[in-house]
């Protein structure tokens, strides 16, 4: 009874939670060792051969003579099989496989033994140029075969979703700041009103909004340009942003604010001075969040930038209708995709977690 | 406005206000201001049109371009507003603090609800009304009772495995010493975007098909084989594939429902969890008994996000099977009939009920709002 404490030191708990932190890293690990493996090795063997493991290695070949008759039973190295037990592969006592290669009039037969590999595996970066850049591309796939493709041109989607991101994340900062200031410390007809409608928004589904602001893009020639795209996450920040900044602006003390209205402070000069300095806190919690929000967001970016000025979110789901199966592109490019939000994630994690339980309620 | 206590302080907001201090702008000099911000604004949005090449150079500019031209806009309109005549000038810049917000919102999700409201009883093409037929489609449609019934697959399930694991994670990495670590990882694909996390799970999924020889390299194919069973294509099997889509969200989701719980635990008073200890209670006593009932709010919280959340869901289905193979959601159908069959009457029925559907949890929100008097 000493110590009440003793359950945190649980072998069973720190079991339980690295399975499930296993479980939950994996799969992300999985695309980024792929992205630096080379094509052909990707179709041939799963990313995971790459940690040192026992497989069956490649060691040598054997040409059967030319007058094999690969219709009739065979021998070979003392053991007699058809052709379909030699192409399933026959194993020998001493360890060896022995498997027919292709098809009947290959007559060759290929050795594989059981070995250590891993050690030292192949690790490219040219599925990442491959997949940044614009022209032609050529791949090897597991049989040797060379294929071309059409680039991806990720760089460009890169550039054009930093292009949406940083404006439609300061943007909503900026205009919601200045609400939230006037809701909190001024009055103006229909206040609360407003105020109550902000609220109500809060979990409005986007969706609701789309077709009108299309037809509105459309007459306005706001399809497809960066404009449209930090107006559109504008509007559906904004609710979030100004709940939370009210919340906070609201709870800064009263001094401040009198005492600069007497050293003759107009209310822009309190914002600009006073308030956004005070509320840098509450500012990078949205800030963090609207970012995230707008780099990964795949709607609103398919609704209103369509094929112009791909973003990465709509750049790699193009890429996985396009080219479902050339991993050495999708996993190069999922990870660039993911880049510039783990950074921040990682770097802001206080911040964001704290805007996360501010506004979990976002629409 | 009754029930507030909007005039506890009364002195101090007439004080904000800029009624007594002179502005000390030139009218010529404010004029030329707002032709300068006019010429920035449209200039720059001409340039951005016209110029494609320079893509880096462009990227820069559009970014600076954008946020200047907000910050000019709130400096002009203020100088306008503080040159206003007395009488109304603490008004005009009130308007002008709060204006651009409000008009924003009225824009992107007022008016549009209304609009979307309107166009959900009008035709494909928005020319004629046509009674509550498109809402009837959205009842009656094959389509739409399938995507229901995933909708409510995805609501069930993947709301409550994301719920209990994240508590179940919460409570026993407050047990550990490696908490953050923990924590960190299992919350990191909340940076991820669900087109991301769609390629990492297509990945995992990957079928390579039947023939001789052939290496599976999708890992839960070779798990599957290794233990001597047969490799599947996994988003192909009716129904079962809706429960490896919401395994995706399960992924993304318990992060935060986590984190979120996290905090509420550790909010807990130690010594009522020492007083449980003493009278001899243990861990799952203490689980039951105290953790769940005392952050039942949070948790509530959660649970009402994630529900939402996954009502609206729309990328993951959209990436990993674009809808087909009996895995349709509502939000994916929508885009469909908007975007793919061109009918803006029934993708707007769609997007009514999808509000409607919401409706009580915004009422809920507007209930606390009113109790906690959040607006002074």
């Amino acid at each position: 009874m000493k110590k009440p404490e003793k359950g945190k030191r649980n072998p069973l708990v720190a079991v339980v939670l690295i399975i499930i932190v296993l479980v939950w890293t994996i799969p992300t690990l999985g695309i980024f060792i792929t992205s630096f493996r080379e094509s052909s090795d990707i179709y041939g063997s799963g990313w995971w051969t790459v940690l040192p493991h026992k497989d069956n290695v490649k060691t040598g070949e054997i040409e059967l003579p030319a007058d094999t008759d690969p219709n009739k039973p065979v021998e070979i190295e003392g053991r007699t099989a058809t052709f379909e037990q030699w192409r399933m592969g026959v194993e020998f006592e001493d360890g060896r496989m022995l498997r027919w290669f292709g098809n009947k009039r290959s007559r060759k037969i290929e050795v594989f033994e059981e070995k250590w590999v891993g050690f030292g595996a192949n690790l490219t970066l040219k599925n990442y140029r491959d997949v940044l850049g614009g022209g032609m591309v050529e791949h090897t796939d597991s049989e040797g075969n060379i294929i071309s493709r059409q680039g991806s041109n990720f760089a460009d989607a890169v550039l054009n979703s930093i292009a949406v991101s940083i404006p439609a994340t300061v943007i909503p900062i900026l205009i919601a700041a200045f609400a939230a200031y006037a809701f909190a410390w001024m009055e103006f007809p229909g206040r609360r009103p407003l105020f109550i409608i902000v609220v109500a928004l809060l979990v409005v589904p986007l969706q609701i909004a789309l077709i009108p602001i299309l037809r509105d893009y459309t007459g306005w020639g706001l399809n497809g340009t960066f404009v449209g795209m930090w107006l559109a996450h504008t509007g559906f920040g904004l609710p979030l942003a100004i709940y939370l900044l009210y919340n906070y602006i609201s709870t800064l003390p009263r001094d401040i604010f009198e005492s600069a209205y007497l050293d003759g402070a107009t209310p822009f000069v309190t914002f600009v001075r006073l308030v956004l300095p005070l509320s840098i806190p509450a500012l990078a919690s949205f800030a963090i969040f609207q970012f995230l929000w707008v780099w990964n967001d795949y709607l609103v970016a398919l609704v209103f930038l369509g094929d112009q000025n791909r973003v990465v979110t709509s750049a790699l789901a193009a890429m996985v209708g396009e080219k479902g199966q050339d991993w050495h592109l999708l996993t190069s490019g999922a990870f660039m995709s993911m880049i510039i939000p783990l950074a921040v994630f990682f770097g802001l994690q206080r911040f964001f977690v704290r805007g996360l339980m501010a506004g979990s309620v976002k629409g | 406005m009754p029930g507030t206590d909007a005039n506890l302080f009364p002195v101090f907001r007439r004080f904000s206000m800029s009624g007594n201090i002179d502005s000390n702008w030139n009218p010529f000099a404010l004029a030329g201001l707002v032709v300068l911000t006019a010429v920035v604004l449209v200039g720059g949005f001409i340039l951005l049109q016209t110029v494609q090449a320079y893509k880096v150079l462009m990227t820069v500019f559009a970014v600076v371009w954008g946020l200047l031209s907000t910050a000019l806009l709130f400096f002009v309109l203020n100088a306008v507003a503080e040159n206003m005549p007395r009488k109304i000038r603490s008004v005009s810049v009130a308007v002008v603090f709060a204006g651009p917000a409000v008009i924003l919102l009225f824009w992107a999700l007022v008016i549009p609800t209304l609009r979307t409201l309107r166009l959900s009883f009008m035709g494909a093409y928005a020319r004629e009304y046509v009674g509550f037929s498109n809402y009837e489609f959205a009842f009656t449609d094959p389509i739409m009772l399938e995507s229901f019934r995933n909708n409510l697959l995805w609501m069930i399930f993947g709301t409550s495995f994301c719920v209990i694991m994240g508590l179940v994670i919460a409570v026993l990495a407050d047990k550990s010493s490696r908490e953050k670590v923990f924590k960190s990882l299992i919350f990191m694909p909340m940076a991820i975007s669900f087109v991301g996390a769609g390629v990492i799970w297509k990945f995992m999924y990957a079928y390579k098909g039947e023939g001789i020889n052939v290496t599976e390299i999708g890992l839960l194919n070779a798990i599957v084989v290794a233990f001597g069973g047969e490799a599947q294509a996994w988003l192909l099997i009716p129904f079962w594939n809706n429960f490896f889509l919401i395994a995706i969200m399960i992924w993304l989701q318990t992060g935060y429902a986590m984190v979120i719980m996290s905090s509420a635990i550790k909010a807990i008073p130690g010594e009522i969890n020492e007083a449980a200890r003493v009278d001899g209670a243990n861990s799952f006593i203490i689980f039951s008994r105290i953790t769940v009932p005392y952050i039942m709010p949070t948790i509530i919280t959660v649970t009402t996000t994630i529900l939402i959340f996954s009502l609206k869901l729309f990328d993951i289905v959209r990436v990993m099977t674009g809808g087909n193979f009996g895995t349709n959601v509502i939000a994916n159908e929508f885009y469909l009939r908007q975007f793919t069959y061109g009918n803006s009457g029934q993708a707007s029925a769609i997007a009514i009920i999808l509000l409607v559907v919401i409706v009580p949890v915004l009422l809920y929100n507007l209930k606390e709002f009113r109790r906690r008097r959040v607006l002074k």
